[in-house]
């Protein structure tokens, strides 16, 4: 049993699948980001479902999927300042990750500064 | 019949649907005759089943709880060489694809139940689908099973 049975927590969507589950979170959250399952949070629990797989953030809460082989795909809250901060983090490393790796990077330099100086080209 | 040194992992979905545990303990019992050394991967009730139908273990040699054999492999502590997904729901699907993301192993979906080929379409990750509508008899699914895994 993971530590997130022990917590606090909300019940945003039970028994449900894992694709409505998703959709649910994609509509539902203030920010929205995707992880690879096996993503870990809470200590000791591992996110399962299908990639990409996406985590919400309302307010304070940190709205996500939960798995449970007999029971199907629950979405729940849980208020974490740390989880959220954590997921900031990584979707910032992802961006700077992505920008450094050449290409996307030129095109953002050789990208025209403003809207109208695009329109002038 | 297929021979190798290799590890598997049967990963075991929800126990309702009675073809599991049987098909579970068939492969066990194949994959260790071709020479694999097998981990059975499950829910407590699973595990408690396989071990009740298998007392003196000649079909089952390790088995492992499945958060924790989950813990394992996305931390890399641990990985195999075949990857046999057991599912009847789309839990089970869910299942199936946090394997085929976290572990190198050749992934195989075995999809069983009154809704098999309906769920074999939802699935979009690498795997090798085995799929029978297979409820109570075992059969269908392990003639797939045997034309797999001779």
């Amino acid at each position: 049993m993971s530590c997130i049975e022990q917590m606090k927590y909300k019940l945003l969507l039970e028994r449900t699948s894992f694709r409505e589950a998703r959709e649910y979170i994609e509509k539902n959250s203030d920010e929205v980001y995707y992880v690879d399952p096996g993503y870990k949070i809470f200590k000791d629990y591992y996110i399962i479902g299908v990639p990409p797989i996406a985590m919400g953030v309302k307010g304070m809460e940190l709205i996500f999927t939960y798995v449970k082989p007999c029971h199907g795909t629950f979405v729940m809250a849980l208020e974490s300042e740390e989880e959220i901060s954590r997921l900031r983090e990584r979707e910032r490393e992802k961006v700077k990750a992505s920008l450094t790796k050449g290409g996307q990077k030129k095109k953002a330099e050789a990208a025209p500064p403003s809207f109208q100086d695009m329109w002038k080209k | 019949m297929i021979k190798s040194n290799g590890k598997a992992l049967l990963v075991m979905g929800c126990p309702e649907v009675p073809v599991q545990t049987s098909i579970v303990l068939y492969l066990s019992n194949k994959l260790q005759k071709a020479g694999f050394h097998v981990t059975i991967a499950g829910t407590d009730a699973a595990l408690k089943l396989m071990k009740v139908s298998d007392p003196e273990g000649y079909y089952i040699k390790d088995t492992v709880d499945l958060d924790q054999c989950i813990a394992d492999l996305a931390e890399k502590r641990y990985d195999f060489d075949l990857c046999f997904v057991f599912m009847h729901s789309d839990a089970g699907m869910a299942y199936g694809a946090t394997m085929s993301a976290i572990s190198k192993a050749k992934v195989y979906a075995v999809i069983f139940g009154k809704n098999a080929e309906a769920l074999a379409e939802t699935i979009e990750y690498p795997a090798e689908k085995i799929v029978a509508k297979a409820t109570h008899n075992p059969t269908p699914l392990k003639n797939k099973i045997d034309k797999v895994i001779l």
